[in-house]
């Protein structure tokens, strides 16, 4: 049964979000990418990524992504305190005639180094994370690592996204939790945006988060309602009142829960569930289609 | 000699502030001429990097000794750069502690936490 | 009055869930959410009033005035952040922006100003009873470990006159939970007994131990996967951690958040562990001495 349902391939970048962590965007992210076989999974949870952890890529190769820090030279530096006194982020200070740089605190801006008047300051590059590519069957597998303790993952998430000419299939995008910068960088230049839901009064507290965040960016969304019980649905509800399209079910099922919880790909090992997420892909698929044709 | 300590309010009544870097004031008291001065700690409304710019206050200020019941590692570095040392405070009162110190009865504080690590940001 | 904080790692164990039962337990005069990002709290806490709430501010962020800029490109080209773009004028995306002032600095004719910035929310729940504090930042702003330190510091006054807090806390392990974790008596950690829950539950601990805090354990949702809820409760044993209890599944629980109830309100299976749960964490908390 084809992907598509003919036409033209076209290039898509799907991002998952949900408001919270552990409401079920690994869990799609991972099994849309694996059951859309060509495709690339793209890890923006740079603080705890664990899709590689379903995955296994294989043939992994690295590269650390860095910004610039500021270094000393403390034989032109004459104890003005102008870039103590100008960072925003107390990453300097002026200890027994020596100007000591934090790097955790730091957030590259670049600032002090022109204001110092004697050129005393100039840059220097401090890895703050990696990104690892890899290959698991027909996926390739991008994962993001940011460094505990670093101030800020926007960098890893830049490089991620990079337009890279290899990646012509869809790529599917799992964001991190929540609506902060790093998620809104995560968005940025998605063609769609899946908003994960669970059924229960926190659940569509936290959907309220990321449905206001995709229209302030302005994106193309719709929502998957994950755990789904018998009873009624708050967030289902809140899906109609809203006029948010639902683009599919996903059932709380203990199978789903323990296949999950030991980190293997759903959609490989049971029959219902790769029919389930093939369906979605193909949901999602005709929602971006329309897009691009209603909306160029 | 000078000794820092975070405090709550600016009267010597005040308890020992549990925050170094957030802390809404400093207490500098002169050991030898026993004068108190009261200082803002300006690092309290900074969203990250607090306890470096506490620091900076405290050393800017002269002081040679530090009480205070925790303190971070960023912090720490700066102080530890000033050559001024860090004692533990054993009670909530200030005047306890100014106390306890003079007799020689604070340890000194050697428990450094992991600092806030600065992920505030915007 | 003694402090506890509730802590989980992973987002999605039910953290709130239990804390909620445990403030209803305990008849707790004083409680906060530090989920500054995505409080849920509020839910199931039935205060009927409206809370104080106070602007939270953030470090300002850039301005520009089109009336003196001179469209010469130096903000735009020495924003490390990618905040500046002109579209006629010349403006500040307020997400992206980091409030460096780069900006203010080389701008030749002071067309870029800095302003303040509400980043969000806090709320103060009060009665002559019981006092809640929390709060909600604002979307696109930082993670900020200050803002948890505000909504604890508005649970001050009423130190008092109670006996016990108990404290939501943020997922992760960043600044939010380090900010949390400052000043309580002890931790009881939420683990979910999925690889990852394990991963994220030992990154707690570690911090935790740093902080030198009484920290215990308890596991929710056990029976989703016994294989690592006995990983985890070897784990304790193992370090010497107080393992004071596992939680079962329970769709009883689903229903009664759902209405807005917590699950010691109804009678259900998660409900009663959690009341075990609960009196081995009081036990431990105000237990004279260890730690």
């Amino acid at each position: 049964m084809p992907d598509f349902m003919g036409g033209p391939a076209i290039k898509m970048r799907i991002a998952i979000l949900s408001g919270k962590g552990g409401t079920g965007k690994t869990l799609v992210s991972v099994n849309l990418a694996a059951v859309a076989k060509k495709s690339a999974y793209i890890d923006c949870d740079v603080e705890e990524p664990n899709g590689h952890l379903f995955f296994k890529p294989e043939d992994v190769q690295e590269e650390e992504i860095f910004v610039k820090i500021p270094k000393v030279n403390h034989e032109l530096c004459n104890g003005c305190r102008k870039c103590v006194d100008f960072c925003k982020f107390n990453a300097l200070a002026y200890i027994n005639n020596k100007l000591i740089v934090f790097d955790e605190v730091c957030h590259s801006c670049g600032g002090c180094i022109l204001v110092c008047p004697e050129k005393a300051l100039t840059e220097k590059e401090k890895v703050i994370g990696k990104v690892q590519k890899g290959i698991s069957g027909e996926v390739r597998i991008y994962t993001g690592i940011l460094n505990t303790g670093e101030a800020t993952g926007i960098p890893i998430i830049k490089k991620l996204l990079e337009k890279d000419p290899e990646v012509n299939e869809r790529a599917l995008i799992d964001c991190p939790p929540g609506s902060a910068c790093i998620v809104m960088e995560s968005i940025k230049d998605a063609d769609y945006c899946i908003l994960v839901a669970e059924p229960t009064l926190f659940g569509v507290h936290n959907l309220n988060m990321v449905y206001e965040l995709v229209k302030l960016f302005n994106r193309p969304f719709g929502a998957v309602l994950n755990k789904c019980l018998e009873e009624e649905n708050p967030a289902e509800k809140f899906c109609l009142e809203k006029k948010i399209k639902i683009l599919g079910r996903i059932p709380f099922d203990n199978e789903l829960g323990r296949l999950n919880s030991n980190a293997e790909i759903t959609v490989n090992k049971n029959e219902k569930y790769r029919l389930l997420f093939s369906a979605l892909l193909d949901t999602v698929t005709k929602e971006v289609r329309h897009e691009t044709t209603t909306n160029p | 000699m000078k000794i820092a300590i975070p405090v709550d309010e600016k009267t010597l009544e005040s308890n020992v502030c549990p925050s170094f870097g957030r802390t809404p004031n400093f207490l500098i008291y002169d050991t030898e001429t026993k004068e108190s001065v009261f200082i803002d700690n300006s690092a309290a409304a900074s969203t990250g990097g607090a306890g470096i710019k506490a620091a900076q206050t405290i050393v800017d200020n002269k002081a040679n000794a530090l009480l205070t019941p925790r303190c971070g590692q960023n912090a720490a570095d700066v102080i530890k750069a000033a050559d001024i040392k860090m004692f533990k405070t054993t009670f909530a009162s200030v005047k306890d502690n100014i106390a306890a110190f003079i007799d020689g009865k604070l340890p000194l504080l050697d428990e450094i936490h992991a600092g806030f690590h600065g992920r505030a940001g915007n | 009055m003694k402090q506890l904080l509730i802590l989980s790692g992973k987002g999605g164990t039910g953290k709130t869930t239990i804390s909620s039962a445990f403030i209803k337990l305990a008849g707790a005069k004083v409680y906060a959410d530090c989920d500054v990002d995505a409080p849920n709290l509020h839910l199931i806490t039935g205060w009927n009033a409206e809370p104080e709430k106070t602007d939270y501010y953030g470090l300002p962020k850039a301005e520009i005035n089109p009336q003196l800029c001179t469209q010469c490109d130096q903000c735009r080209q020495n924003c490390r952040f990618d905040a500046i773009s002109i579209d006629e004028k010349y403006k500040v995306d307020p997400f992206a922006c980091e409030g460096c002032g780069v900006c203010t600095y080389v701008c030749p004719v002071g067309a870029v100003t800095m302003v303040s910035a509400v980043a969000g929310e806090l709320m103060l729940y009060s009665d002559e009873k019981k006092l809640f504090s929390t709060a909600q930042l604002k979307m696109g702003s930082g993670t900020s470990g200050r803002l948890v330190t505000e909504v604890k510091k508005q649970m001050k006054p009423a130190a008092v006159d109670a006996e016990l807090a108990i404290i939501d806390g943020s997922p992760g392990i960043g600044c939010p939970v380090i900010a949390s974790l400052s000043g309580v008596d002890m931790v009881l950690i939420v683990a979910e007994p999925s690889i990852s829950g394990i991963s994220d539950m030992e990154r707690i601990i570690t911090t935790a131990a740093k902080f030198g805090t009484k920290t215990a354990v308890c596991i929710n949702k056990y029976d989703t996967n016994m294989e690592n809820t006995t990983k985890i409760e070897e784990f304790c044993k193992k370090q010497g951690l107080p393992f004071i209890g596992k939680i079962p599944f329970d769709l009883g629980a689903v229903k009664a958040i759902n209405n807005g109830q917590t699950i010691v309100d109804i009678d259900c299976r998660s409900g009663r562990a959690v009341k075990e749960a609960y009196h081995k964490t009081m036990k431990l908390l105000f237990e004279e001495g260890g730690g």
